[in-house]
């Protein structure tokens, strides 16, 4: 079984020159940097978020934020990293805000023994997305990741979704590396099992349940 | 290597860091036990499945209105100057 490869590729080399020239004070520097990660910060703020005004209010505010701190980016991480730790927390305030009964942090003691166990363990047809339309298919997985803690949530978007390496989700979300691979490994798996009743094999032959 | 072991290094496994002899043992495991075999494919096609599904795609209309929002409000805090962040 191979390794899953990465999405996202490697920005390309201008960009430290464009974060330069936004920095002493061109607009349209910083807007060529707005069109190169607008699409990921809106998906990972509706991951966040769940939410599609919320979503588009942390774009405009995660860019507005980076563009009034520019000067606190020193380089040492990738800018893309940096934009991340912003979006990610502009979207759980707005999620927090949204559900205050429920307290929302990165930092929620997670179990890591074994009870990530899984309870079910069941084969899934050939190519089983092909199942249904990309209607119901997109349904399925918004409902599915929707059921997940935010904290599972946000390290499965950021880190299997958009591709981040596992040091620079750590870095994005101020969490160890340890605390990501923990994280990720409880989401991968209650992804995998409630997606079981969509797609697991049905040895009759005769169609859905 | 028991399942518990097994499931320990998944996520590890899946993303292709580990050094060859756990690699090794963890194939081997794999090689008679059904469960963990399968547990660790759809885990993998539930990953493949999430990162090719185009959920939360941003059109293109709302995009070009974020977009120039964002350019809008830029431009007037750099007319108000650096100190009004």
């Amino acid at each position: 079984m191979n390794a899953i490869q990465q999405k996202v590729d490697e920005p390309v080399s201008d960009e430290l020159a464009l974060v330069q020239s936004a920095k002493a004070g061109d607009v349209s520097a910083f807007e060529e940097l707005v069109k190169r990660y607008d699409r990921n910060v809106f998906r990972i703020a509706q991951h966040i978020t769940q939410n599609r005004e919320d979503a588009e209010d942390v774009v405009q505010d995660a860019f507005l934020k980076a563009y009034s701190n520019l000067a606190q980016f020193q380089g040492q991480s990738k800018f893309y990293t940096w934009l991340v730790r912003i979006a990610v927390n502009e979207a759980l305030m707005k999620l927090r805000r949204r559900r205050p009964e429920r307290m929302v942090s990165l930092d929620e003691d997670v179990k890591t023994e074994d009870d990530s166990l899984p309870r079910e363990v069941a084969d899934w047809s050939p190519n089983p997305e092909q199942q249904y339309t990309q209607a119901e298919l997109r349904d399925i997985l918004t409902k599915t990741i929707q059921g997940l803690p935010a904290t599972f949530r946000t390290v499965f978007v950021l880190r299997d979704v958009e591709g981040l390496s596992t040091e620079e989700t750590a870095e994005a979300l101020e969490l160890s590396v340890p605390a990501v691979k923990s994280r990720l490994l409880r989401a991968r798996l209650q992804l995998r099992e409630r997606l079981n009743r969509y797609f697991q094999r049905h040895e009759s032959g005769d169609g859905n349940q | 290597m028991k399942c518990s072991e097994f499931l320990h290094e998944l996520t590890n496994y899946l993303d292709g860091v580990m050094d060859d002899r756990t690699k090794a043992e963890l194939e081997d495991h794999l090689s008679w036990c059904h469960n963990c075999f399968v547990v660790c494919d759809t885990t993998k096609k539930t990953i493949e499945i999430y990162r090719d599904s185009q959920l939360y795609e941003l059109p293109d209309d709302l995009r070009g209105r974020l977009r120039s929002a964002i350019v809008a409000k830029c431009q007037a805090k750099k007319k108000a100057g650096p100190e009004q962040v």
